[in-house]
């Protein structure tokens, strides 16, 4: 009845910042990073040299590709555990769907809405040597759990001189922007806990490599949070191996080689920083190198400082604000052991330093445009 | 032992001194029994820092059929007494839940009639229907995609009794299923509409998602999606009101499932110790989106956890408005004049899906939600109310739904052509001037926007 009375508009959820740019597609649903055929996935060298280039492969999206991680998880290890705030019926993005009837509900279950609780609980089945997948619903939500993870999890290990530790415990949590999430939907929070000795942070860009990522994050000997581009939950399909494989940690991966300018990122970061490249290539003479972090702490600065000594340039970039983010650590790291060879500043390309706001959020996402600009400005420096 | 008491009574005589010093008429000069010191004589003190909110007493031991039993005299135990038998102490019996009408609108003690005339009565109905109307389109509108998110109070309209209860400017703090207290102070459709349409009319400037309203002029504080950060605020603020001398108090709503939060317990003995003017309102809904309640604690409600505190608590049928009223005016005169906190914890059903991103047929029946709604409808309950008293009109209702409907398509339909705040906006507020970093920013983004105009889609923005 209401359709009736409401005249049809124009929708007004349009996700501007993958809108085309000078009539280039834009976005993750046309890029070519992802194993969106069979063929691109038993070619992969990434998944050729852990062996599962011939293995069966399913069609995933992210939430279906974690939701395989969790499974495998909890099949190879009996003393794993999945929990958190309406985890039981499948959570909030559907990523833990079919766990509780298949593993149960001692194994899969429903907490009171209490993220402290949340991450103390898994802290101390952690010391007990058990696995526990903690989920936080939204990382924006994370914060009152900040002193479980920062001063709790972080330091378990070090203050007990190695008497106990909590390695079992992974945090996950569905971060960064979605289009229409506004300031608590939306965040990126990577830097706090990165910038917390004793804890890994990690974030996946596809379905392929969130499977591989989180299971490596399970099993490490080392608390990690793993942060989830929300936008990818659905947004990003691949033909994913169905067996289980872990992608290492602490390696970042060159996606795409180049000679004159070294473009990092990660999340679904990538896929805008992926764009900007395909802009920059088709109106310039030059060769761009994207690199992936995959992990943020530990950082793999090897294969930047590598990459950066052979191009002299390098432009960074994340959707958490600019100051004193991880492009601000990765630029340090980049002028102490390139000096000599840096061509030209650092760019970093990141959100704005406001709350992520709703209805701005086109102009404060650090989008192909920005980054297209950022690399030219790299280059004619 | 005597020194501890010796110098817990130098700080008592210190606050009560400082208290004096003060100049703020807040403090309101009544003296008050200390219980806590079992043997010393009663302490009289100025009111200060803190108030025992809950009369210390033991029913269950009296020390006269009791001989041998001493009462404790540990500093932090309250008329504890001794007892050589070794049990555990759990649950006591189920705080009864206040109601005034029956389902069909019959109050059920005469003593309990409303104490209220029929206009106040009528407006507070037409108010429930305005926001059945309201949360029917904007949850349409949502589904086609016209504003990105909703969240409704179907099943739950009977709030809007706690709003009448209260003094205009009694400050609340929300979560988000508070509508209803809005329409009640007087916030209008459009600004709904403008909020929810983030347009340039938002007071909140764009920023936030739809239902996180706010407005300093009907002193109602801007909604945060994080759960629980109100409950210590609220705590906080009516410190604050307190020591402004105002006699007015701080609501604070907040859910069932918010309640387990860390910031509830701290919120609550926040205020408990240190004697806030708060009603602390929980809507117990039976669910946190998939969570039902069941899974969310296992104690008596919320309601027994202020026992818990030593915060006067009471339990409401949340179905019943006029439970809601008696309840909230009771509690406000208890907060203002008494200096300390009170629990509600109104019991109700959450008809609505959690929200427009939620299917709730994913973890209850749909059956289960109807027959709640068919057997214990706030709405329907208070149309019987007013049609036993005379003050309503069979089929009064299709009048005045009808118009809301229209009231709200109208303001829909202008705040769908308003225009996004400038892009200004953005920079501001983040902190009371721009800094450095932000004028360097907004420079960059107006020359990108200048190059890229077709890309940022600056035409559906203000234009300063
Ligand atoms: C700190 C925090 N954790 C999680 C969430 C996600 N979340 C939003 S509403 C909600 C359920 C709240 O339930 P309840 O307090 O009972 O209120 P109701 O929705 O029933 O009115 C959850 C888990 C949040 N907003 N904030
Ligand atoms: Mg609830």
């Amino acid at each position: 009845m209401l359709r009736l009375l409401l005249p049809k508009q124009r929708l007004s959820r349009v996700r501007h910042y993958t809108a085309p740019i000078n009539g280039h597609p834009m976005g993750i649903a046309n890029s070519s990073l992802l194993l969106r055929t069979v063929a691109s996935a038993q070619t992969d060298s990434r998944l050729s040299s852990l062996g599962l280039a011939d293995t069966e492969l399913r069609k995933m999206n992210m939430c279906q590709a974690i939701n395989d991680a969790l499974r495998i998880a909890m099949q190879t290890n009996d003393k794993a555990v999945v929990f958190g705030e309406d985890v039981a019926f499948g959570g909030v993005f559907r990523c833990s769907t079919g766990l509780s009837q298949e593993f149960g509900r001692e194994r899969v279950f429903n907490t009171p809405l209490t993220e402290q609780g949340i991450v103390g609980f898994a802290v101390g089945m952690a010391s007990r040597g058990h696995t526990a997948v903690a989920e936080i619903q939204f990382a924006d939500y994370i914060y009152p759990a900040f002193d479980q993870l920062v001063n709790e999890a972080a330091k378990f290990r070090y203050r007990s001189g190695n008497e106990f530790n909590v390695g079992g415990l992974t945090v996950r949590a569905p971060a960064m922007a979605v289009g229409h999430g506004g300031h608590y939907h939306s965040q990126s929070p990577e830097a706090f806990f990165a910038h917390v000795p004793g804890l890994k942070v990690v974030v996946p860009r596809s379905p392929t490599e969130a499977k591989g990522l989180l299971l490596a994050a399970i099993r490490d000997p080392n608390p990690t949070v793993f942060l989830e581009p929300k936008i990818l939950y659905r947004a990003a399909v691949e033909h994913v191996p169905t067996a289980d494989y872990t992608l290492p940690l602490s390696q970042a991966q060159v996606l795409k080689q180049g000679s004159d300018v070294t473009v990092v990122g990660y999340g679904s970061q990538i896929y805008a920083l992926e764009n900007a490249i395909q802009l920059v290539e088709r109106d310039t003479q030059a060769s761009c190198e994207l690199i992936d972090l995959r992990t943020i702490h530990p950082l793999d600065a090897d294969t930047v400082v590598k990459s950066v000594n052979k191009t002299g340039r390098l432009v960074v970039a994340h959707e958490a604000s600019r100051t004193m983010g991880v492009a601000a650590e990765l630029a340090s790291v980049v002028q102490e052991r390139c000096f000599l060879r840096l061509e030209s500043p650092v760019e970093r390309v990141c959100g704005l330093d406001v709350p992520h706001p709703l209805v701005f959020e086109r102009f404060y996402m650090p989008c192909a445009v920005r980054v297209y600009e950022a690399i030219k400005r790299s280059l004619a420096y | 032992m005597a020194s501890v008491f010796r110098l817990l009574r130098t700080l008592q005589s210190n606050n009560g001194l400082l208290c004096k010093a003060s100049s703020q008429p807040a403090f309101s000069r009544l003296p008050q029994q200390m219980g806590r010191h079992h043997g010393s004589a009663p302490l009289t003190r100025y009111r200060c820092a803190y108030t025992r909110a809950v009369p210390l007493a033991s029913a269950a031991f009296s020390t006269s059929s009791h001989p041998m039993r001493k009462k404790v005299m540990f500093p932090g135990s309250l008329n504890s007494e001794y007892t050589h038998e070794l049990s555990f102490a759990s649950s006591v019996e189920s705080i009864p839940t206040y109601q005034v009408m029956d389902t069909d609108g019959k109050v059920l003690d005469p003593a309990n009639e409303p104490q209220v005339s029929e206009e106040e009565a009528k407006t507070m109905y037409r108010n429930m229907l305005t926001l059945n109307a309201m949360d029917q389109i904007l949850y349409e509108s949502q589904r086609q995609g016209r504003i990105s998110f909703y969240m409704t109070s179907f099943g739950e309209e009977a709030l809007i009794g706690s709003a009448a209860a209260l003094d205009p400017k009694d400050l609340v703090f929300g979560q988000y299923r508070e509508a209803g207290v809005l329409l009640q102070r007087g916030f209008t459709i459009e600004q709904f509409m403008n909020q929810c349409y983030s347009n340039e009319k938002d007071l909140g400037k764009g920023r936030q998602m739809p239902v996180h309203y706010g407005t300093k002029e009907l002193h109602f504080q801007t909604i945060s999606s994080p759960l629980a950060t109100q409950i210590p605020q609220a705590a906080g603020a009516a410190y604050a009101m307190r020591r402004e001398g105002s006699k007015l108090c701080t609501i604070c709503y907040f859910g069932e499932g918010a309640a387990s939060e860390g910031d509830f317990h701290a919120g609550l003995n926040m205020a408990a110790t240190l004697g806030c003017p708060v009603i602390f309102y929980c809507r117990n809904n039976g669910y946190a989106i998939s969570t039902p309640s069941i899974e969310q604690y296992r104690g008596d409600g919320i309601a027994s956890r202020g026992i818990g505190y030593g915060i006067d608590t009471i339990r409401v049928d949340g179905n019943d408005i006029w439970a809601i009223y008696a309840a909230t005016k009771a509690a406000r005169t208890i907060a203002v004049e008494q200096n300390k906190p009170v629990l509600i914890e109104a019991m109700t059903y959450r008809v609505s899906h959690h929200s427009t991103s939620d299917d709730s047929s994913a973890y209850r029946s749909k059956k289960e939600v109807e027959d709640w709604s068919k057997r214990d409808n706030p709405i329907s309950r208070m149309r019987a109310w007013l049609e036993n008293k005379g003050w309503w009109v069979k089929g009064e209702d299709a009048e005045i739904t009808k118009s809301a409907k229209a009231k709200v398509l109208e303001a829909f339909a202008a705040a769908e052509q308003l225009k996004k705040p400038a892009i200004r906006h953005m920079f501001e507020d983040v902190y009371s001037e721009l800094t450095p970093e932000l004028v360097r920013e907004k420079e960059e983004i107006e020359a990108l926007i200048k190059k890229y105009p077709d890309y940022y889609q600056v035409n559906d923005y203000a234009k300063s």
